[in-house]
């Protein structure tokens, strides 16, 4: 099994000041909402868009004489995502309190993992184009308590708190310092929600706030990060802003876009950038200042005092290890090199789990359908058995032929509908009867999308559809030649002209096709045009 | 370390604790008696000690992923100071 493709490190983006020229630095901090039913420390609910406090336990209001009981799930999905990022799992963790008071925290604090988090440091493999990408490393994942919700709008004078999402878990993932400019932000974000999208610990939902993203920004001159990267002294780079919460990667690039120009416009200027935490502003395109926050920062961590550490057993670990699913770097691999795709194209196949399945299914149903399908010669010998793997050279060759499908004709498809895959009125098996049709010979290509459009707006079956409509494919060589013949008896100026000039051969091609209603072999016509003609 | 009346100060205010300004050289003085009672105890040589998490040995207790709470609102309201239509109410907060 190939754990990822080759690949190599793409530049970072450099931004050209008033006087020199300066590089990005950044780091993220995501918190991904683990997909749980219940809350990290009570039996709340977790569902979106209940009535206000409906999804509310004792303990997610802080009332007096309640304690947290963990929710082991939650624990297990951490661990789950921390394996899939190829990272250590701490068999001893432990729950901190993160102090401050806010009116949507009615603890009074935050229950978090500073001093010991359950995951270490494990690895992104962040996706910039067909052979291009960056390793990102992870510095840990930690388990913590989500906030409520405070509403400003509803009311002139006072702002309205629902606890609804008070104690949901909440999984901090936390990279180094890698990322090397706003692409690379949104790539990095997309990667790893992809993973947890695969791994199902998170559903990734951004708009509902189920994966937003705090951004550490930093400019440096060209050089200072090979000097970070040698040593890992930070001395080395500029001083970092935080921009907070950001739920969308439209957002995250345009909020470092400019907060990196701010940054390098006060260093040119002779300034100092100040350590802050910064908000962006998407109407006004430009990150401010969260001054509140500041004085706020003195979060006077110590451990919690009602939560025993939290110890795992490395047996238990290996079981959630056992039950891991393919990833998508190792998905991607392997339909480059069974399927014989491009890594474009594989790229697409595995976004999204779903699009993945679609695919093999259609390439396994074509493989049924051809078992009766000759040896081709190109691949038989003489010996009793083929050369290589013949199973692999015929789905690579389906391979293709199917991702084809799938790409250009389905998704296209579906999205001029607005749909989604999930409710495709073509079932992959139906797709793979066209694939395979198209193999066999039975169609060409051409009134292979004929078939697709009936059989998508239809629901109907394609093997059907070709032999009720009579659309299958002429091979019948002495039916073509036929046809070639009154074609050419007809055009005798035509056929004077194409002898001086071969190319004038299609035109006889497209009449021969008009003429069987497409179904001629498109191949064995312009074979055949081309031997009556002399060419 | 020394605590002093700015850092009393500090502290208090961390907390959301009004403390009025003539009552603040008290109160880091009754903070620098603890943090000399911590010092004491740091003076003890803890090598190789594994930290004590409790008494009797104990298993972090853990819950199953089940919905065994909710649907209360009423109960979660009813100490606020106000409440509006199912909302905490509060003086407006705006970042």
């Amino acid at each position: 099994m190939l754990d990822h493709l080759a690949f190599e490190t793409p530049k970072p983006t450099v931004i050209a000041g008033a006087r020199e020229d300066w590089e990005l630095v950044i780091g993220m901090e995501v918190h991904a909402q683990v997909s749980s039913k219940a809350k990290l420390f009570s039996g709340a609910s977790t569902q979106f868009g209940a009535e206000p406090n409906a999804n509310v336990a004792f303990v997610d209001a802080a009332m007096p004489g309640m304690l947290p009981v963990i929710n082991e799930f939650c624990v297990e999905q951490a661990v789950r995502t921390g394996l899939g990022l190829k990272a250590e799992i701490n068999l001893f963790s432990a729950f901190d309190r993160k102090n401050y008071f806010y009116p949507d925290l009615p603890q009074g604090y935050q229950i978090s993992q500073l001093y010991h988090p359950i995951v270490g440091e494990g690895e992104i493999i962040v996706d910039m184009g067909p052979g291009i990408a960056r390793r990102v490393r992870i510095e840990r994942i930690h388990l913590e308590q989500d906030a409520g919700k405070s509403i400003h709008d509803m009311d002139p004078s006072m702002s309205f708190v629902d606890l609804n999402r008070t104690g949901v878990a909440l999984m901090e993932i936390v990279s180094r310092p890698d990322i090397r400019g706003p692409e690379e932000a949104a790539a990095y974000v997309t990667k790893l929600r992809q993973i947890l999208r695969y791994l199902g610990t998170c559903d990734g939902n951004m708009q509902n706030g189920n994966l937003r993203a705090d951004v550490n920004v930093s400019v440096c001159r060209p050089g200072q990060y090979e000097k970070y990267m040698e040593t890992q002294d930070f001395s080395h780079l500029g001083t970092r802003c935080e921009i907070k919460n950001m739920n969308s990667m439209r957002f995250i690039q345009a909020a470092i876009d400019y907060e990196a120009r701010r940054q390098i416009a006060i260093v040119e200027d002779g300034g100092e950038v100040v350590q802050e935490t910064r908000l962006y502003d998407p109407d006004k395109n430009e990150t401010r200042s969260m001054r509140s926050k500041e004085e706020a920062h003195d979060y006077r961590y110590f451990p919690c005092p009602d939560l025993l550490p939290l110890e795992i057993e490395q047996a238990w670990v290996d079981g959630i290890k056992a039950t891991l699913p393919e990833l998508p770097d190792e998905k991607k691999a392997r339909f480059v090199k069974d399927f014989g795709l491009s890594e474009y194209d594989a790229g697409v196949l595995t976004a999204d789990t779903t699009n993945a399945s679609f695919f093999e299914e259609v390439v396994g149903s074509t493989i049924g359908k051809l078992d009766e399908l000759p040896l081709s010669p190109v691949y038989a010998t003489t010996s009793d058995k083929p050369v290589g793997d013949f199973e692999s050279i015929q789905s690579r060759d389906l391979g293709k032929l199917s991702a084809n499908w799938v790409i250009n004709e389905l998704f296209g498809r579906l999205k001029k509908d607005d749909r989604d895959i999930a409710d495709s009125p073509i079932s992959p098996a139906r797709l793979g009867q066209i694939v395979a049709l198209i193999k066999k010979g039975d169609i060409s290509g051409k009134i292979g999308k004929d078939v697709f459009e009936i059989a998508y707006t239809q629901d109907r079956d394609p093997e059907e559809i070709v032999e009720t409509e009579g659309m299958k494919q002429v091979t019948d060589t002495g039916a073509i030649e036929t046809a070639v013949d009154e074609v050419i008896a007809a055009n005798p100026e035509q056929v004077e002209k194409a002898k001086q000039n071969p190319k004038l051969a299609g035109w006889f091609v497209g009449q021969v096709m008009k003429a069987t209603g497409g179904k001629a072999n498109p191949k064995a016509v312009n074979e055949i045009v081309a031997a009556k003609l002399g060419l | 370390m020394s605590i002093d009346k700015d850092t009393a100060r500090k502290v208090a205010h961390l907390a959301r604790i009004r403390v009025e300004d003539d009552a603040l050289p008290a109160l880091a003085d009754e903070f620098n008696t603890i943090l000399g009672f911590i010092e004491e105890l740091n003076e003890v040589n803890v090598d190789g000690i594994e930290p004590m998490t409790s008494v009797t040995p104990q298993r972090l207790k853990r819950r199953e992923d089940v919905v065994t709470e909710g649907d209360q609102a009423d109960k979660i309201l009813r100490n606020a100071p106000d409440a509006r239509e199912g909302f905490f109410a509060v003086p407006k907060v705006v970042e």
